[in-house]
């Protein structure tokens, strides 16, 4: 099997593979924010610190204790959301820009530490050994971003996510509702967090090197980028966001200094003519459905119980 | 049974005393209404007794337990349901996600139930959370917005929607907060019925409400209160002609001329 992979990747042109493993964990970061933002509503401009937690702690894993890369990857998303529950206990309590600002500051303060510590190398960065894999690393990280895209499609439709939704929604309403607000946001904030290190991890050994000036500020905004260009909440809108800004760099190419300016008035147009994002407001399971000519499952199951209801003698008023 | 009880409720806001040294009892199965002037302290009291103000002194008791001082969620779920003055609908959701999100301590599974989504424990559990979400729906005759944008109702519905929400809690007490207020004289009649079919499921109800002719058309009970403080409590004739709350709502030359 991986050799068939290694036999295919053969054909592609390694410059275009990098750029495709970059959308790839472009997803995987965007979609671990969007469960953060999109969902509970929660504003991060720290994302880009938890993808740097782990890239070290992976990276850290792998040089000094050579551990297999598939427990490594679990481990360090573990890791990850465990750092993330931390943190988040205290700075949840915050909301909107107060916890924007937050989680700012906590992001600085992750790149000083590993800025200093002798065991990520200081400033000089950690190169990472690539993994000696069964099947080739690109293809590993597009399983992952399957696997997310899957895990958060379930989280969305799902008691969990409901709450998550309460939550973003209206926290009075919520709790009133029984639902355990600071609770659901730590747990959110440690599943955008798991996914990051994840996505941390792929891109560590994946890149093969790695420095805690990465992951600053202006990487976190360009996760958060994809996530608003996509559209809050929605996960196909995670995945055409950051599928369109980890590429959009490589095309602009030719533009060299100007292609922030392109990037910056693509997001003003954004928020213009789109502001709820390119999917914002449409969910794409639906869009499918109706394309198809299909409805919900939901809609149907709820149509045949209101039907057996009538049918017994006792229907709506 | 008192299902709810309010023994010397008082708390202050700084120097405010919102709420003062209030007793009352709501007997399981009624229909308690809960009158007063503006800024009388109302909706206060329902804040107090879910949960979101902690009393300065006083307790309150919920099916013979104190619940004054436990979190607003753990209140929610042990049974006491309840809508807002200035409705507080999750209004980018459909009108049937916001009820299945009031039927949410009503089912256990968490992030494991998100992950193992298709399995069959929690597909049963989907579906039990979800033919309750119909049942609410159904007791406040909005079946047929089920999968529409709660915000995009109107305003009316939009009230009912938040006692189907808090419905689904199945909950054995559920507080209404002003649920009549901006409602005209067709559907406030529609609502009364609606009020007296909820009671008849077994589900004790105390409202807080201005509209005189809908307390008096359908609470057993009245209490009246006044700057925090209760002034009466009885049924409909002894309100009605209680001098302390004509004065309260009329001043002071009316319950003279009363009298």
């Amino acid at each position: 099997m991986g050799d068939f992979f290694l036999h295919l990747l053969g054909y592609v042109n390694p410059y275009y593979l990098q750029i495709i493993v970059n959308i790839g964990i472009g997803i995987i970061l965007a979609l671990g924010l969007n469960v953060v933002t999109g969902l509970t509503g929660q504003l991060s401009l720290g994302h880009a610190a938890f993808m740097s937690i782990g890239a070290f702690t992976s990276a850290v894993l792998t040089i000094k204790i050579g551990m297999p890369f598939s427990i490594n990857l679990l481990l360090t998303g573990f890791i990850t959301a465990a750092v993330a529950a931390l943190i988040g206990l205290p700075i949840l309590r915050l909301t909107g820009d107060y916890l924007a600002i937050c989680t700012l500051g906590f992001a600085e303060i992750v790149k000083v530490i590993f800025l200093n510590l002798e065991i990520t190398n200081k400033a000089l960065g950690l190169s990472v050994p690539t993994p000696n894999t069964a099947i080739p690393m690109p293809v590993v990280v597009w399983i992952v971003v399957l696997l997310t895209i899957v895990c958060v499609t379930f989280i969305h439709n799902s008691r969990f996510g409901r709450a998550l939704m309460a939550v973003r929604g209206d926290e009075i309403a919520a709790e009133a509702m029984g639902i355990n607000v600071t609770r659901y946001k730590v747990q959110s904030f440690a599943i955008g967090a798991f996914i990051a290190g994840v996505g941390g991890a792929l891109y560590a050994h994946f890149m093969g090197y790695i420095n805690p000036s990465d992951f600053g500020f202006l990487k976190s905004v360009d996760i958060l980028s994809m996530v608003v260009l996509g559209g809050l909440g929605s996960i196909a809108g995670s995945v055409i966001g950051a599928s369109i800004l980890s590429a959009a760099p490589e095309f602009l190419r030719f533009m060299a200094n100007y292609r922030m300016l392109v990037y910056g008035g693509l997001l003003v147009c954004m928020m213009i003519f789109r502001p709820n994002g390119l999917m914002g407001g449409t969910s794409f399971t639906e869009m499918v459905l109706r394309a198809l000519g299909r409805k919900p499952r939901l809609k149907i199951i709820m149509e045949q119980k209101n039907s057996e209801l009538t049918r017994s003698g006792n229907g709506d008023t | 049974m008192a299902i709810l009880e309010l023994n010397n409720v008082t708390i202050r806001f700084g120097g405010l005393v919102a709420v003062n040294d209030v007793n009352l009892k709501v007997e399981e199965g009624t229909i308690q209404a809960l009158i007063g002037p503006n800024g009388a302290g109302k909706s206060t009291l329902f804040n107090l007794i879910t949960g979101i103000y902690t009393p300065t002194s006083g307790s309150i008791s919920f099916k013979g337990k104190a619940v004054s001082g436990t979190p607003t969620y753990r209140i929610a779920a042990a049974g006491i349901g309840r809508t807002f003055q200035n409705i507080r609908l999750f209004t980018d959701l459909t009108v049937l996600d916001n009820v299945l999100i009031g039927a949410h301590s009503r089912g256990k599974w968490n992030l494991a139930g998100a992950l193992m989504k298709l399995s069959p424990w929690v597909q049963k559990e989907e579906g039990a959370l979800l033919d309750l979400a119909r049942e609410c729906l159904q007791m406040v005759d909005l079946t047929y917005r089920a999968f529409e944008l709660s915000g995009n109702l109107p305003y009316g519905e939009q009230r009912r929607l938040e006692i189907a929400r808090a419905l689904a809690l199945k909950p054995a007490i559920i507080l209404l907060d002003e649920p009549a207020a901006g409602m005209n004289p067709q559907e406030k009649s529609e609502l009364m019925a609606m009020i007296k079919r909820i009671r008849e499921t077994g589900v004790t109800v105390f409202l807080v409400e201005h509209d005189m002719k809908f307390v008096m058309g359908i609470s057993d009970r009245i209490a009246v209160l006044d700057y925090g403080e209760k002034i009466a409590e009885g049924v409909h004739e002894e309100i009605r002609q209680n001098p302390k709350v004509i004065e309260a709502y009329l001043g002071k030359g009316a319950a003279d001329a009363h009298a």
